[in-house]
Parts: C-alpha cells; sequence; structure tokens
C-alpha cells in the first residue's frame, strides 16, 4: 500500500465539511462554523502533505500513482473513471492549495464575523476547495472539468455573495459568463483530444502520438479554456468586476488559486507542445505579453485598492503564460506558487486595511496608515517588496526564472516583458506608498485600526512564506533547484528547454531584473513620495479606463448585441407565431362560412377523439380478461 | 390470468404499471361528491403505486438486455392485426420511471382552483396516456396512446390554466392533431406496405416491421417524414414550436412540469422509436435535416429565452434549447450522441420539472410571472432560491450535477460524426448560462421589494415534493453509470440496426426522391 493512493483523504476532508455546513450549518453558527470550515482545509492539508511524503518514497521516475474511486461515465467507446493522479505536479498544487486556502480560512473566521451569512460563506468556501482539489487531481480531462466548472460555481457564488446590491449579482453572472466561453474551449478540446486518441485519460494523451494539426488544435481550444479562467486578454475582463465579492474570497479564488488553474491545464499538457505547430508556444506567450503589460499599465492608474491587485493578478498570470508559451514549466509553476503566497498575502492586507477604515476601498482616502496598522502595513511591505521582484524575496526568484527562460526565447519578449516587470514595481511601490506612507486623507469619522488577532496571523504566515519561497528553486547550482528537480518527470522535453546558455549570462540577466525592480520602486518614490513627478503625468485617463476595453464590450452587449436577442425574441413572437396565427384565422373564418353556427371546432373535435379514446379502451378492456 | 400466461413475468408488471393510473381514474371517479377532500389522496396513491411498479421493474429489468423484457402480447383487433404489445427496453425503461415519478409530484404540488375531481381524473388519463406511448410496441396501440395524452391535457391547459389558457390549449391541440394525422396516415401505410410487400398477414407489430424492412427506400423515406412531423410538433423543432411557450406558460403547475418532463419526450422518443428502428435508412438520410434543426433549435431557443419578460416563459423556451439538444444526440447516430440523447430526455424531464414547480411556487405566493415585478427573492425565501440555484445549474450543464453527462456525451457524438454542428451547439453552454443566469439574478438577487421582501420560503409540502429531484439530480450527475448501464445494450443494438441499413444500392436514381 503506497502512502500516495490515500490521496482520497486529502478530498474527504473537505467534503466533509461541505456536508456538515450545508446540513447543519446555521445551527453551528459563528463562530464554530468558521473553526469547522478551517479544520477541515488544514485537515486537508495534512493529508497532501502524507500524500507527499507518499510520493517522495517512490522512485522519482515512478512518482505517478493513479488512484480509481469508481466508473464515473461508461457509454460506448468513452470510459471515464472519478480517478485522480497523484504526481509531482498535483501534489505541488494541493500542497499550495490546501496551504494557503487553510490560512485564507482562519483569515475569514475573524473576516467575516457578523455577516448574516456566516456560514453559508465556509460551505461555499470549503466546496470551493473541494472543486479546486478536483481539479488540480483529475486524472482525466473530464475530471479535471468537472473541478474547473466546480470552482467556477464557486466563484460566481461567492462573487454575488452579498447579492443584495445588484452589482455584486451583476458581477457574478459576468465571471460566469465569461467563463463559460473558456469552458467552449475547454469541451471542444475534449472532443478533439477523444478523437484523436479514444482516450480522455492524461495517461494516454500525454504519451500519444498524433498529428501536428491535432495537437495544435487541442491546445488553441485549451489556450482559450485557460484564458477564460487565467484572465487572460481578451477574456480578463471579468476579474476586476470578482472584487465585488469578499475580500478572502478575492485572495483565495481570484489571486492565489483558482485563477490560476488555466496555467495549470497547459503546464499538464505540456508534451503536447513539443508535437504541436511551434508558433502554438509564440501564440501563448504572446496573450501572456499582451496582458501582463496591459495590465499593469491599468493597475498603476487604478484607484481601488482591490483593483490595483486584481489588475496586478491579470498581469503576474500573463508573466505565467508567457512562461508557458516558451516552455518554462518549472517557472511558470514555481511564480504560480511564490505569486499565491504573496498576493494571498497582499489581498488579506488589503482586507485587513478595508477592515480598519471601515469599509473605504480608495486608495485616496488612505494614507499614513502604517501607524494605525502596523502589522498590517509591514507584512503589506513584504508582500509589495516579493511582488517587485526585490531579492531575496521570492518574487525576485520566479520572475527572474521567467525573464531568463524569455531571453533564450526571444529577445523582445524579453525586453517587453521586463518593461511590465518596471510597471509592476512601480505600481506596488504606488499602492505602498499611498496607503500606508504619507498624511491621512482618511473620511470624517474614520479611525483606523489593526485588525485582530486572528486576522493577523495568516497575514504573518504568507509573509513568512513570501519572503523565503525563493529558496524552492534557486538558480546557482543544478542542485539547489529543488522545484525544477521534483517536476522534471513531468516535463518530458525539460532538458530541451533547459537554459542553454552559459552562466554569465544568468548572472547578468538576474542583475537587470534587480535593476528594474529597483527602477520601478525608485520612480514610484519619486511621484508619490517625494512628489517630484505629478501623479496625473502617469495615471493616464486611458489606464484608468482599462483601455476602454470592458466598456467598449459592455456597450456592444448591452447595445448590437441586446438589440440582435431583443430582434430574434420579436420575430418569433411575430413572425413565426404570428404566421401561425394568420393561418388560425384564415382557417376559422372558412370555417365559419362553411359552417352557419359558431360552434367551437375545436372543443367538439376533443370531446369526439375522447369519446372515440374511451370507446377503443372499452372494447379493448372486454378483449383483455384479467 | 391469461395475460400472465401470455407475459414472460409471472407478475405483470408492466400492463400494471400502464393501467394503474387508468384505474386510478375510475376509482377517483367513483368517489361521492361529498368526500372531494380524498381526490387527492386517492390520486397520488395510485401514482405512487405505480411509481412502486416503475421502480420494481428498474430492478427486475436485466442489465445486459439488449431487447424488449417484460413483453405483454395480447391480441386486439385480430382480423387487422392490432394487438395490445407492451415491452420495455433500455430506451424507454427510464423515460416509463420518469414518467412514474413526476406524475405524483406534480399531483402532490399544487391544487387545482376549482373542480378538483375532473382535475385529477384528467391527470391520471394524461399519465396513462404517456405511460402506454413510452411502452406501446403495436403500432396503432402506440397512435391510441398518442393521442389519448391530448385531450386531458387540452382540458388541463384550458379550464385550470392561467391567463390567456383558452387560446394556448386550442394551440396546443390543434398544433398537436396536426402533426398526428399525417403520422396516422404513415402508420397505415407503414402496415398495409409491409404487408403486402412480405405477403404476411397485417400487422402493427413494431419489432416485426423494424426486423424485416419491407418498405421500399423512397416509400420509407415519405413516410419517416410522415411520422417526423407528428413528432417534430411533439418535441418541439423549430419552426413548430410555437404553441410550446404559449401551452407552457398558460398550463397550471402540474401541467407544465408533465408536458415539459413527460409530452416533450413523446417526440424524441418517437423519433428514436419509430425514426431510427422502423426507418433507419431514412433517419440516415434525413439526419443532416434533423441535426441542423437541432442546432438551431440549441441557439434560437436559448436567444429567445434569453429576451423573455415572463419567468415561466423563459422556461419554456429553454425547453425548446434543451430538446435541440437532444435532437442532435439522437441523429448523432452513434452510441455516444444517442445514449447522452437519451439521459438528457431523463435529465431534462428531472430539471425543468423541477423548474416549473418552482416557478409555479413563486407564482402561488406572488400572482405573477413578470420577471421585472420579482426581485431579490433570495433574502426572503433562501431555502426556494438554493434550491433554485442546484436546479438552475443543472439545467445549465454543471458538471457534478444530472445535466452535464448527457450534455457532454450527445456534444461528443454529434461531434464524432458532424464536427462543425458539434461546435455551433457547444457555443449553446454559453447561451444557457447567460439566459438562466440573467434571470436568476434579476429574481432572486438586487434588494427585495414590496411584496417581494415578504414572501415566504418553501413549506414542508414543498421541500417533499422537490426532495426526489434534487436528490436525482445530485445522484445523476456523480453516478449516472446506472442509468447508463441499462441503456447501453438497447443503444448498440439501435446503432447496430441503423448502420447494417445503410442506403442500399436499390435506390433507384429515377425514383423521385423526397427533398431534404
Amino acid at each position: 500500500m503506497v502512502l500516495a493512493e490515500f490521496v482520497w483523504l486529502v478530498l474527504l476532508a473537505p467534503l466533509v465539511g461541505v456536508v456538515v455546513l450545508a446540513a447543519g450549518g446555521r445551527r453551528l453558527g459563528e463562530p464554530r462554523a468558521g473553526w469547522l470550515g478551517t479544520a477541515a482545509v488544514g485537515a486537508s492539508f495534512v493529508a497532501s502533505l502524507l500524500v507527499l511524503v507518499g510520493l517522495l518514497s517512490l522512485d522519482p521516475h515512478h512518482r505517478a500513482v493513479e488512484v480509481s474511486l469508481f466508473r464515473w461515465v461508461p457509454a460506448g467507446d468513452l470510459v471515464v473513471d472519478a480517478a485522480f493522479l497523484v504526481d509531482p505536479l498535483s501534489v505541488t498544487m494541493i500542497l499550495f492549495v490546501t496551504g494557503v486556502s487553510a490560512l485564507i480560512h482562519l483569515y475569514s473566521i475573524g473576516y467575516m464575523g457578523g455577516d448574516e451569512n456566516y456560514s453559508r460563506f465556509f460551505l461555499y468556501l470549503n466546496l470551493f476547495v473541494f472543486s479546486m482539489l478536483i481539479l488540480v487531481l483529475g486524472n482525466n480531462m473530464l475530471v479535471t472539468f468537472l473541478g474547473w466548472e466546480g470552482v467556477g460555481a464557486c466563484s460566481y457564488l461567492l462573487i454575488s455573495f452579498w447579492f443584495g446590491d445588484e452589482a455584486n449579482a451583476v458581477a457574478g453572472k459576468k465571471a460566469f459568463v465569461t467563463n463559460r466561453v473558456g469552458d467552449f474551449g475547454f469541451l471542444l478540446a475534449m472532443f478533439f483530444a477523444f478523437g484523436a486518441y479514444g482516450t480522455l485519460d492524461y495517461a494516454g494523451i500525454l504519451s500519444g502520438d498524433v498529428a501536428q494539426s491535432t495537437a495544435t488544435a487541442i491546445l488553441l481550444c485549451l489556450m482559450l479554456g485557460a484564458a477564460g479562467k487565467s484572465a487572460q486578454f481578451p477574456l480578463y475582463v471579468w476579474l476586476p468586476d470578482a472584487m465585488a465579492g469578499p475580500t478572502p474570497v478575492s485572495a483565495l479564488i481570484h489571486a492565489a488559486t483558482m485563477v490560476t488553474s488555466g496555467v495549470y491545464l497547459l503546464v499538464r499538457f505540456n508534451p503536447l507542445f513539443e508535437q504541436a505547430s511551434p508558433w502554438v508556444g509564440e501564440v501563448v506567450a504572446a496573450v501572456g505579453l499582451a496582458t501582463a503589460a496591459v495590465a499593469a499599465t491599468i493597475a498603476l492608474a487604478a484607484k481601488d485598492i482591490k483593483k490595483v491587485l486584481a489588475y496586478s493578478t491579470i498581469s503576474q498570470l500573463g508573466f505565467m503564460f508567457v512562461a508557458v508559451g516558451v516552455g518554462a514549466w518549472t517557472a511558470a509553476i514555481f511564480h504560480m506558487v511564490t505569486h499565491a503566497f504573496f498576493k494571498a498575502l497582499l489581498f488579506l492586507g488589503a482586507g485587513s486595511v478595508i477592515h480598519g477604515m471601515g469599509g473605504e476601498q480608495d486608495i485616496r482616502r488612505y494614507g499614513g496608515l502604517a501607524r494605525a496598522m502596523p502589522y498590517t502595513a509591514a507584512t503589506f511591505a513584504v508582500g509589495t517588496f516579493a511582488i517587485a521582484g526585490v531579492p531575496p524575496l521570492a518574487g525576485f526568484w520566479s520572475k527572474d526564472e521567467i525573464l531568463a527562460h524569455t531571453w533564450g526565447a526571444n529577445k523582445l519578449l524579453w525586453a517587453l516583458l521586463l518593461l511590465a516587470a518596471v510597471l509592476t514595481a512601480f505600481y506596488m511601490t504606488r499602492l505602498l506608498i499611498c496607503t500606508f506612507g504619507g498624511k491621512p486623507r482618511w473620511p470624517e469619522g474614520v479611525t483606523p485600526h489593526e485588525s485582530p488577532l486572528l486576522m493577523r496571523l495568516p497575514l504573518v504566515a504568507l509573509a513568512g512564506l513570501a519572503l523565503t519561497a525563493g529558496v524552492l528553486n534557486l538558480p546557482f547550482t543544478h542542485d539547489t533547484e529543488f522545484l525544477g528537480q521534483w517536476l522534471e518527470p513531468v516535463f518530458a522535453g525539460a532538458h530541451a528547454k533547459a537554459l542553454g546558455y552559459a552562466g554569465g549570462t544568468k548572472w547578468i540577466l538576474g542583475g537587470v531584473a534587480i535593476l528594474a525592480a529597483a527602477g520601478g520602486i525608485w520612480a514610484a518614490v519619486t511621484v508619490y513620495a517625494r512628489r517630484r513627478v505629478p501623479a496625473e503625468k502617469v495615471e493616464r485617463q486611458l489606464f484608468a479606463e482599462a483601455w476602454g476595453f470592458d466598456e467598449a464590450l459592455g456597450d456592444f452587449v448591452g447595445g448590437p448585441g441586446r438589440r440582435a436577442f431583443d430582434a430574434a425574441a420579436r420575430f418569433d413572437a411575430g413572425v413565426v407565431d404570428g404566421a401561425v396565427n394568420k393561418v388560425g384565422a384564415v382557417v376559422r373564418r372558412t370555417g365559419e362560412r362553411l359552417r352557419a353556427t359558431q360552434s367551437g371546432f375545436v372543443r367538439r373535435y376533443a370531446l369526439g377523439v375522447a369519446a372515440g379514446a374511451v370507446v377503443l379502451l372499452a372494447y379493448f378492456i372486454s378483449r383483455v380478461s384479467w | 390470468m391469461t395475460l400472465a400466461a401470455a407475459s414472460t413475468q409471472a407478475f405483470p408488471a408492466l400492463g400494471m404499471l400502464v393501467v394503474l393510473p387508468l384505474l386510478g381514474a375510475a376509482a377517483v371517479l367513483l368517489l361521492p361528491r361529498s368526500r372531494v377532500e380524498l381526490v387527492r389522496p386517492v390520486t397520488v396513491l395510485f401514482m405512487s403505486a405505480a411509481a412502486a411498479v416503475a421502480g420494481w421493474i428498474i430492478v427486475e429489468y436485466p442489465v445486459s438486455s439488449g431487447t424488449f423484457e417484460m413483453i405483454v402480447d395480447q391480441p386486439w383487433v385480430a382480423a387487422w392485426g392490432i394487438s395490445w404489445k407492451l415491452g420495455v427496453d433500455g430506451i424507454s425503461l427510464f423515460l416509463l420511471a420518469l414518467t412514474a415519478l413526476l406524475f405524483p409530484l406534480g399531483a402532490l404540488a399544487t391544487e387545482p382552483g376549482h373542480d378538483h375531481k375532473a382535475y385529477y381524473v384528467w391527470l391520471l388519463l394524461l399519465e396513462f396516456g404517456c405511460l402506454g406511448v413510452f411502452s406501446a410496441l403495436d403500432l396503432l396501440l402506440f397512435f391510441v396512446f398518442f393521442e389519448v395524452v391530448l385531450v386531458p391535457m387540452y382540458f388541463l391547459i384550458g379550464q385550470w390554466g392561467h391567463g390567456n389558457a383558452r387560446y394556448s390549449a386550442v394551440k396546443f391541440f390543434l398544433f398537436t392533431m396536426f402533426g398526428s394525422a399525417l403520422m396516422l396516415v404513415g402508420i397505415l401505410a407503414t402496415a398495409f406496405l409491409h404487408a403486402s410487400a412480405t405477403g404476411a398477414p397485417l400487422t402493427f407489430d413494431v419489432v416485426e416491421i423494424a426486423q424485416a424492412q419491407s418498405l421500399a427506400t423512397t416509400t420509407a423515406r415519405w413516410i419517416f417524414l410522415a411520422f417526423a412531423l407528428g413528432f417534430a410538433v411533439k418535441v418541439p423543432l423549430i419552426p413548430v414550436h410555437t404553441w410550446l411557450p404559449d401551452a407552457h406558460t398558460d398550463a397550471p403547475t402540474a401541467g407544465s412540469v408533465i408536458l415539459a418532463g413527460v409530452m416533450l419526450k413523446l417526440g424524441t422518443y418517437g423519433f428514436v422509436r419509430f425514426g431510427l428502428y422502423l426507418f433507419p435508412e431514412a433517419s440516415r438520410y434525413f439526419a443532416p435535416l434533423m441535426l441542423t434543426l437541432g442546432v438551431v433549435g440549441i441557439l434560437y431557443g436559448a436567444i429567445v429565452a434569453t429576451m423573455q419578460t415572463d419567468f415561466k416563459r423563459l422556461i419554456a423556451y429553454s425547453s425548446v434549447a434543451h430538446l435541440g439538444f437532444i435532437i442532435l444526440g439522437i441523429f448523432a447516430l452513434n452510441t455516444t450522441g444517442l445514449s447522452g440523447g437519451l439521459l438528457q430526455m431523463v435529465n431534462h424531464g428531472i430539471s425543468t420539472g423541477a423548474l416549473f414547480l418552482l416557478v409555479g411556487f413563486i407564482y402561488e405566493r406572488r400572482h405573477t410571472r413578470a420577471i421585472s415585478e420579482l426581485g431579490g427573492l433570495a433574502r426572503p425565501a433562501p431555502v426556494l432560491a438554493m434550491t433554485f440555484m442546484v436546479v438552475m445549474l443543472s439545467s445549465v450543464g454543471l458538471p457534478g450535477l444530472n445535466g452535464f453527462v448527457g450534455e457532454f456525451l450527445v456534444l461528443l457524438g454529434a461531434f464524432e460524426a458532424h464536427r462543425w454542428w458539434a461546435v455551433a451547439a457547444t457555443a449553446g453552454v454559453i447561451l444557457a448560462a447567460v439566459y438562466l443566469l440573467w434571470a436568476y439574478q434579476r429574481v432572486f438577487h438586487g434588494p427585495a421589494r414590496g411584496e417581494n421582501a415578504t414572501m415566504s420560503d418553501l413549506r414542508w409540502r414543498e421541500c417533499l415534493v422537490l426532495a426526489p429531484l434534487l436528490a436525482l439530480i445530485i445522484f445523476l450527475g456523480v453516478y449516472p453509470r446506472p442509468v447508463l448501464d441499462r441503456m447501453e445494450p438497447s443503444v448498440d443494438a439501435l446503432v447496430a440496426h441503423v448502420e447494417a441499413h445503410d442506403d442500399p444500392a436499390g435506390v433507384d436514381s429515377a425514383e423521385t426522391e423526397p427533398a431534404p
């Protein structure tokens, strides 16, 4: 019996949480429902550690354990099991998912205090974790899709959690529908894959051999799905609106875990990139770059603290897409993990600020909060420098690795991505200064206060991770690239994609990355702390309006789109049904002319049929002796 | 017990199942006028008994059987070769069960405003007809049942309906009559041509005619069209669908549940049993046409549903889209698609049945179906809102709930057969989310004003009615295997049957062919 086969325990824990909270969450009340939810996810994290130990005890090249629970869909040639795949990639995912989730659950016990639907919040949160684990553990595309849609539904439920406000409900719906556009791609990818391989199992697909066109089609469809979930251009529009949900939701779902599942999916399919047309990777990288750069420009003009972080998330996901596009699989996963730490930290910090400011989210009304909220300020600063790429914080190592791989693939790509990195350092420093530095610009009657211990604890823990997670994959020697070695069996073509240039270049690139971070920070300090340059010069109207893309899209959907749908409905009522009524009228008039009386034709006919049926029945019953 | 002798079973379960509602109708009729309060319990008793028998049939049905089981064969009008022949296979099994389940729930859900006795008698007769359609293996017997169904529904809509009930009832009746008139011609032609081609005595036995395939190819195609028109109205396919929104909207709650849950399947079931099985070559020939109509239904139905202002009408239009998926699966003509289509028939019955129940419950409280007059209902009625959410997500096709597996199999099957149709249909998955989520947002989210703020939540009886449907929504989403396993042998056999009768070289090019 292999320890890794106990992976079902990882899933069972949150499922139990879901069932108990659904059945008696309201009776458990506050804060017990919260503690139960937290304990369920904590247990899942412990189980994940067990699975990790189990996997480590295996020979590195046999670290892929399949666990099948039952046959889910048997129909003709299609046979799909409810089965899970335990390999280094999925274990990496479940570890950071359950770990970060447990901390965010803990934080929510305090943050959601006093909410009338307190227990329901934890029900949804546990359901989300359960779905997310199914997504990453799935042994075939259909099980992954089950989790994929499950997290989407939970995201919808949690964005519109405070449904009394119409805007929140609209944001939830927008997220679901936009993701459905991506799901369209995922579904088509499954159809193509099943047509080509005759199975949806990863084992069959990833070791298979297909025509280049098929591999290309599958990957392009998957990319559409991934773009939806991971908020890439042009499907990113739902994520900024998703900030309508409670802040722990933004931290968990819309920063650390769910939005990375698109990247996970593409990384999972890494062997297919070898078989597909080479331009597929370039397309992925281009989409990632466009998203990283555009979102970064919007982030530097956003006024809402959560919107800044949301666009920052989109931008960082773009970095991961670029990594996928250039075949830097380990770098993509590395950045995903470190990003989960520091972005969750930043969101929870933002939540702490919003909490302390009585719900205020506009950074123009912040300022000078460092004194009132020292823990929040210190941990937020750690998060800021981590994402900005200041060594030796986690974000530096993972971002540097992406940049280094990009250099090897395409110099222009590298240059533009470096620019996005500069912008990252800039807008994050801006956020830090505007929130915690300078003089207070608080609205009247607000007295900011530090958050309670229960909320500070996760902040400190995540800050610790954001400081140190770089050690997971240090680029000094091959032996210190722990994550790379660990994931190596999953990446068939990893050797081919290893950095193929001398160590010297690597150090120079690292130095340039440090300079970029420093440059961004220095610029932000110049503008916002020392005020040498007016902020308006940087915060262009175009950026503040998010390049007008979302608005144009909304105008289209609400304008021509709606008119077209309306026209269809009118066509149905007027033309199709109108024709029916015309025919009816003509028939009736003819009938009236034929018959002097106006007795109801249908009624009589109906009675005739009824009578006939009864006669037939009577006849039949008389013939059958019981 | 001559029936028992003819049957292979010791207990004539199938005959029992079909006749129980008829006995129930008789029992209700015999109740004295003074005991009106007994009408509903007696109705529900007989319907529950039928449901229990249906459960027994599922248990007894041999999983690996690919042919008709529990056959009841009794000569009826021997001179014309008409017989009382019933049978169940993997294709009809779960439709019978669905019928037997939805009727008692519909009867329990709401009470009629007047004429209790007549209402429940019609409901029982309706169940009798529906069960008969799904089990008849004689063409004429099938036709009788198919027509029997019309009358109770006509009266249910006309007398107990809301709004423009009379108009809707007449429309429903005329549309369906128009379709079935042609079908009767088709049935008679099939039987007589079969008899003259084989020289055998006249028979309406479905199995015999289907196995013989004695009709000339072109003739079979014409007759297929006659049948198809009758079924197309029932499904309904665009453009003969406009009776559906009116009938569904104006029918009483139980009527809408049965219309959507059971009666629409009479059409799709008809396509499987009397289209594919009787006319395999014609089905292949017309498959592109049918697939096109299916895809048009999916997209058009969804788009029109989006813009509806009446909540019930919106759900009604969603049926047009869902039934389009089922047609797509059936005419993919492969095991995957057909299994998906059949599964989706059951799923649509459960989900849409539940949606109509919920809309009915809201209507009873608020006396309006206008979406604009509802709003914020999740606050005063959290349980109702939660239930609606689960059912809605099932209808949208969320994996883990029942709607997904069927839809996925349909699309996968269609993709194998006709790629681009499947791609277009998959886009319908996006639209399903649009119209349902938007409606949910407008009805349940936002601030609750006026009467909406004080609307009562679900009562116990209502929860009880919804509970079995919710349980099935989750169970069939997680573990559809019991259904799929029982369907598959029959589906395989049918697909093999269709493939075995591929376009024969014997089609004379000089013959006039009906345009597809």
